[in-house]
């Protein structure tokens, strides 16, 4: 087959030089311009280790305290910065110890490049030391992967590795390369990948569809938008702003979209799912269109799916052709990166308001206010409570700060109370769930945003996931905040244990070690909240810490959160108690 | 919906783990695979699966998207039985004594179409390439003969219709080169 080679003439030959396949690695990441990387050291990835010695400072590598907290802290990294986040680890157990990362950066769409020893190739398949087939276990999580036994493979699958994890809709990729090929020499000589041709990351714009889409958008009574985070990942933030503006619609997020637009926009009316706000919940079985851009109608956002939106035409803007009509019909599927297709659809849409139909999310929050959010914020009587603090934590922020959560009750509670001026601001695992990813993601946030405020917002159950990471931030002095909402109960399990396993409370009881003490092990300055009256100068002291800050806030053992769509109900069957 | 036997082409690169990753497709949503066959295809360094699965078509659709958004697929297609031409191979090894002996049987395999593959005093080998049904006809009729071992191959396939692999590939390579 004839192909044009314009593309790689231009490309500068570099004379190439001789060096171990080891090396060979350092320079493709250098190449990639990664300055960061995450990981743990073992001998089938020795010699990886030997050269990164070598070029410390060129490349700044980051001792985690387990490999599972390099995987987080480099998804944490790639959230915050759009770059892709890298990290290392040896064969067998230290491979198998990325798994949960990437599972999570799979469902999350994360860029990220796992690099792993395996042992020699002459021992593959013997079971040898520290042996495990993680190409083979990491197949199903991860949107790429491919084991390298020779040296001179290594310069085009790191090109490849990285170019499939930042394309298109991003996703991890893992590249396992075995022991001697990390010390056979190659000729180095670097190309970044520019295509692949069985892998079309963005799918062609149909105009005639964003034409379709906007004449249904224009002629609509009462749209309504849920974006996701599509929209980040496509750098779309500001198309988002002006398409939500100019057709005057009320614009719901996703978990993941948090962040994507400030939380104090006139036009932002809050959170879709389980325990989404109740007015974008109710009103999407009332809106005419529905108009989804950058998500993936998750079982968490749509509730029963044989009641979700039936009444309204479907849009579906997306990246990912296999996401269209996976889950929800959609009327008209505009596919394609949405900073290119919204930007087209921008061009078609009339300017409108919806005032009355906006109005309606304007009553239903007054309902849920009155019975869940003013409670929560202004409790003055009883235990904490979790709102309460992200609520103080916004005081002092102003919503720049970078907030990380991790999974169950207090998640929720940030999500909801959380105010973000800026993108890439809400660091979470949504699709998986992983407790335990909080504490290393907001080490790679902080690092790779460093001039901003990082805050992790734990629970006293995910934080003992991976507490061992306190070590990494003891040592490399990184300056996050920690926050640990201490309930005693692996809250949201010992909720739903309440309400629909009467209270049959199953192993969810915590009983909890001194975090203060343990923080101030790691020489981490500490403090404990029990009291109202101390929350304020706590958080603010907190805040003002120059360096890493530990803050244990005792919670009521028993809140639950609400509003809630249990599970199989209907999004407008969501409860408010 | 109803469920229905689909015929899954997949053009691929040729990929080692390339077969594990598209079986793992199959294992999330727990659908069984009732055949498989993997062998190159009629473009160059192409190599084409045959999968056949009895899903819903709402199924086989989604299922198709997830398979063509691995990096080393080029393209899938489903098809149903009447969109194909298609064929199954099995070989028999039955038991010389019993078989020599009878002349009826011997008939009914020149009247199948049935093909004798090799002759030893202790067995012979028949071979028979058709549909399902007529495989297994043959293997109803040969069971009382003494079968000794009996293999069948996995559904191979190419549709009425075209699949232009080949000018998928061009495109590939134009928009890379473009972009």
């Amino acid at each position: 087959m004839e192909v044009k080679t314009a593309k790689k003439e231009k490309i500068i030959k570099q004379a190439p030089t001789t060096v171990s396949g080891a090396e060979a690695v350092i320079k493709c990441l250098l190449e990639e311009g990664i300055d960061t990387i995450y990981g743990y050291p073992g001998g089938a990835i020795m010699p990886v280790y030997d050269e990164l010695y070598k070029y410390q400072d060129k490349l700044h590598h980051v001792l985690t305290r387990h490999e599972q907290g390099a995987t987080h802290a480099a998804q944490g990294y790639a959230r915050v910065t759009g770059k892709v986040g890298v990290c290392i680890a040896t064969s067998g157990p230290g491979a198998t110890n990325l798994v949960t990362g990437i599972a999570d950066a799979q469902i999350d769409s994360t860029p990220m490049v796992c690099i792993t020893g395996q042992v020699g190739s002459h021992l593959l398949g013997s079971d040898a030391f520290q042996e495990t087939d993680i190409v083979g276990i990491s197949t199903p999580v991860t949107k790429w992967n491919y084991q390298v036994t020779k040296a001179e493979e290594i310069p085009e699958v790191l090109a490849k590795a990285f170019y499939i994890a930042r394309s298109g809709r991003p996703g991890p990729v893992l590249i396992d390369i075995t022991k001697d090929a990390q010390f056979a020499s190659l000729e180095f000589n670097y190309k970044k990948c520019t295509g692949i041709r069985s892998y079309k990351p963005f799918p062609k714009v149909n105009l005639s569809e964003i034409e379709r889409a906007a004449d249904l958008i224009n002629s609509a009574k009462k749209p309504m938008i849920v974006f996701g985070q599509g929209v980040i990942l496509g750098g779309a933030e500001a198309l988002l702003q002006q398409v939500v503006e100019k057709a005057g619609i009320p614009s719901a997020w996703t978990i993941l979209g948090l962040s994507a637009m400030a939380t104090d926009h006139p036009l932002n009316v809050g959170m879709v799912g389980m325990h989404g706000n109740y007015g974008p919940n109710v009103l999407t079985n009332d809106c005419d269109v529905l108009i989804a851009i950058g998500m993936r109608f998750d079982d968490r956002v749509t509730g029963n799916l044989e009641h979700y939106a039936k009444q309204a035409k479907v849009i579906h803007f997306e990246i990912d052709p296999a996401e269209i009509d996976k889950n929800v019909k959609a009327e008209v599927a505009v596919l394609g990166d949405v900073k290119e297709t919204l930007q087209l659809l921008l061009g078609f849409l009339k300017s409108k308001n919806h005032d009355a139909w906006h109005q309606k999310f304007k009553d239903l929050y007054k309902i849920e206010y009155d019975k869940i959010i003013n409670n929560e914020l202004n409790g003055k009587e009883g235990k904490l409570g979790m709102a309460e603090v992200i609520d103080e934590i916004n005081t002092s922020s102003k919503g720049d700060a970078i907030i990380v959560s991790d999974v169950g009750q207090h998640q929720m509670v940030a999500c909801r109370y959380a105010k973000f001026n800026k993108t890439r601001s809400n660091v979470t695992s949504g699709g998986l769930g992983t407790m335990g990813f909080a504490l290393p993601a907001a080490i790679g946030a902080k690092m790779g945003m460093p001039e901003r405020e990082v805050v992790a917002i734990i629970g006293d159950g995910g934080y003992q996931m991976t507490i061992q990471e306190l070590g990494t931030i003891f040592q490399t002095k990184v300056p996050v905040k920690i926050v640990v909402l201490n309930n005693g109960f692996l809250g949201m399990v010992r909720q739903w244990q309440q309400m629909f396993f009467d209270k049959r409370y199953a192993s969810t009881e915590l009983i909890n070690p001194d975090f203060v003490a343990i923080a101030k092990g790691y020489f981490i300055k500490a403090k404990k909240v029990t009291e109202r009256s101390e929350l304020k100068d706590a958080i603010k002291e907190m805040m003002d810490s120059p360096e890493a800050y530990f803050l244990e806030v005792k919670v009521e053992q028993e809140e639950n959160v609400f509003p809630m769509i249990p599970t199989g109900a209907s999004v407008s069957d969501i409860r408010l108690e | 919906m109803e469920k229905k036997n689909y015929t899954i082409s997949i053009y691929t690169e040729n990929n080692i783990g390339l077969l594990s990753r598209i079986a793992a497709i199959f294992l999330k949503r727990h659908f069984n695979i009732e055949s498989i066959t993997a062998s190159k295809s009629e473009v160059n360094e192409v190599m084409r699966f045959i999968i056949v699965v009895e899903i819903t078509e709402e199924q086989v659709k989604k299922i198709i998207g997830q398979i063509e958004k691995q990096i080393e697929v080029i393209r899938a297609y489903y098809h149903t039985d009447e969109e194909l031409i298609f064929q199954e191979t099995a070989l028999y090894k039955v038991n010389s004594a019993e078989f020599v002996e009878d002349l009826t049987i011997q008939d009914f395999i020149k009247e199948t179409n049935a093909r004798i593959v090799t002759v030893t005093p202790k067995f012979f080998v028949i071979e028979k390439t058709g549909k399902r049904h007529e495989i297994d006809n043959l293997y109803d009729k040969l069971k009382p003969y003494g079968l000794m071992q009996f293999v069948r191959s996995g559904k191979i396939a190419v549709s009425k219709n075209e699949m232009p692999i080949s000018s998928i590939l061009e495109d590939f390579n134009t928009i890379n080169i473009n972009s």
